[in-house]
């Protein structure tokens, strides 16, 4: 599913943000990314979805080999994997409902297939009866709802999320984090960096560890190792 | 830039890339408004220099048509005389035909084509008898005007040399200076387009972003915006397209009546003003459609 070989980068002010990095996730895993701030997790999820390309090595996404995927066929990658942030990134004039088709109408899915997908993982992430609501009329926990909501709607095979409680209270963190769980258990990959230990030691599974751009420990059902 | 142009777009596609092209040029006004100025007044100039670049160079083909050559034959040359020089003439090879115009014949034309102030000289004719020669090539004129001036009896062999090389050189010279203008203008409209984009670009960042992330096509993100500088381009040229079409059948009307039975003639209205209006869209599409590309490769990246 997600493949990388001897991964290195380097951002051109100078800064090595990742080393050699080896590792390999197969479908359907659910993989946590910790380490200190600065140790590297935003740089290794960007390169998932090619933000950031590698200095050095090869990275393999769903059968699509980053290096040699050209610029203009970006698009269709970004096609097969969902991506959540912490800061939501919802446009603020549009609807609920609005937000989530954007995602499939800049793709030129067709109108009746919007609409039926739309209401889907509308109702998935139980947001259905806010459709005609701006984000500003929603908590923070709804708002990151609708943005999970517009990273699935396009049924990707992989959702990639960087930190996505990290704005959130414990309660609402856990809330997501239980539409994470419904979205991996029908298959989908899920990679999430976190800085939240009460949910790495309690939801376990895998657990990776940055440090320094190096991965310094790769564990099934891992712990988050630090103090919080 | 790269592949996906406008291959297989979609009629909604093609609506909302419409739709939002429209959106952003209501969404930063002032940008809007200065950029269809810029273009306005640009193509204003433009289409007028053109139109009076296109009509000298008309004037001057006018001039280079008429193959005359006017003979003045000495005052003091008996009728004898006349008669000689007329076959001298004819004997050359490049001339077509030749006829006779009395110095009194000379004067009324002269009357006719001036005014009647030169009725004066009614009672003393200041005027040549005149051989109008016509040459069989326009390009044979001088050869002839020049040969004809060796022999006895020529006064002097007068054609439209002096009036196409001063045209010419005039032409040429407003040619310049209105290039060099048009060009500077041109530059000016395209940077406030290219400006004005940069705007919208700037607004719709966080769209852009998305878009990106979601896996719309470059081609797809493009789009609104080169429509939008498109339509800058366009709305631009309206204004001076309808002061042209206007403004030249008052010129043409004017012309007409003061050039009556002249040789030398305006471009006709019809296709003139078809021509000209295709000129200045094209030019406004053009300009509108550069600015928006150079914003959209140097600010959208993509
Ligand atoms: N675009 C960039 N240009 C240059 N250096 C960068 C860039 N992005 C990140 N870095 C540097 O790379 C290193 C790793 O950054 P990264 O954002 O991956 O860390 P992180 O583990 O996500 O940290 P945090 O937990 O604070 O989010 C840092 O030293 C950072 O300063
Ligand atoms: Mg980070």
């Amino acid at each position: 599913m997600i493949e990388m070989k001897d991964v290195t980068k380097k951002y051109s002010n100078g800064v090595t943000a990742l080393r050699s990095i080896d590792v390999s996730i197969k479908q359907g895993e659910f993989v946590y990314v910790v380490g200190p701030s600065g140790a590297g997790k935003s740089t290794f999820i960007k390169m998932m979805y090619r933000e950031e390309k590698p200095t050095e090595g090869r990275i393999v996404v769903n059968g699509v080999n980053l290096s040699t995927l050209k610029d203009r066929n970006v698009p269709l990658l970004r096609r097969q994997i969902g991506v959540v942030f912490q800061d939501f990134k919802l446009l603020p004039t549009l609807t609920v409902y609005e937000n989530v088709a954007f995602a499939l109408e800049v793709i030129e899915e067709s109108p009746a297939v919007i609409k039926k997908r739309v209401l889907d993982v509308l109702n998935l992430v139980g947001l259905k009866n806010k459709a005609r609501m701006i984000p500003s009329e929603l908590s923070g926990g709804e708002q990151q709802r609708v943005s999970i909501a517009r990273s699935i709607v396009n049924k990707p095979k992989v959702v990639i999320a960087d930190e996505p409680t990290g704005n959130l209270d414990p309660d609402t963190a856990w809330d997501i984090m239980s539409i994470f769980e419904k979205i991996n258990d029908q298959g989908t990959t899920l990679v999430m960096a976190t800085h939240n230990k009460e949910i790495v030691n309690t939801i376990r599974r895998r657990v990776i560890a940055i440090e320094n751009g190096r991965i310094v420990r790769d564990e099934q059902r891992g712990d988050y190792g630090y103090e919080a | 830039m790269n592949s996906g142009v406008i291959t297989g777009m979609k009629p909604s596609t093609f609506r909302r890339h419409f739709r939002e092209s429209f959106k952003n040029l209501s969404r930063n006004g002032w940008m809007t408004f200065a950029a269809v100025s810029a273009v306005t007044v640009t193509l204003l100039l433009v289409g007028v220099f053109l139109t009076v670049l296109l009509n000298l160079n008309k004037a001057a083909t006018d001039i280079e048509k008429d193959v005359e050559v006017r003979v003045l034959i000495k005052l003091d040359a008996t009728e004898t005389e006349q008669q000689a020089l007329k076959e001298q003439i004819k004997n050359l090879p490049e001339v077509e035909s030749i006829t006779y115009s009395t110095k009194e014949k000379e004067l009324q034309n002269l009357i006719k084509d001036l005014g009647d102030d030169f009725a004066l000289f009614e009672q003393n004719n200041p005027l040549y008898d005149v051989f109008v020669v016509k040459t069989k090539r326009p390009a044979d004129t001088p050869k002839a005007a020049k040969k004809i001036k060796t022999f006895d009896y020529t006064e002097d062999a007068i054609y439209g040399e002096k009036k196409v090389e001063r045209l010419f050189s005039f032409l040429k010279t407003s040619r310049n200076i209105g290039m060099i203008l048009s060009l500077g203008l041109l530059f000016t409209a395209m940077f406030l387009i290219s400006n004005t984009i940069k705007m919208t670009i700037f607004a719709r960042r966080k769209e852009i972003e998305i878009m990106r992330l979601v896996g719309a096509t470059n081609w797809f993100i493009r789009w609104p915006f080169l429509l939008e500088g498109l339509w800058l381009g366009l709305i631009g040229s309206i204004l001076p397209v309808a002061a042209i079409a206007i403004g030249y059948s008052y010129v043409i009307e004017a012309m007409t009546m003061r050039m009556q039975g002249h040789f030398i003639q305006p471009l006709a209205y019809f296709p003139f003003v078809w021509q000209i209006s295709g000129i200045i869209l094209l030019i406004g599409a053009f300009i509108g459609m550069w600015g928006s590309f150079m914003a959209v490769r140097k600010f959208l990246k993509v």
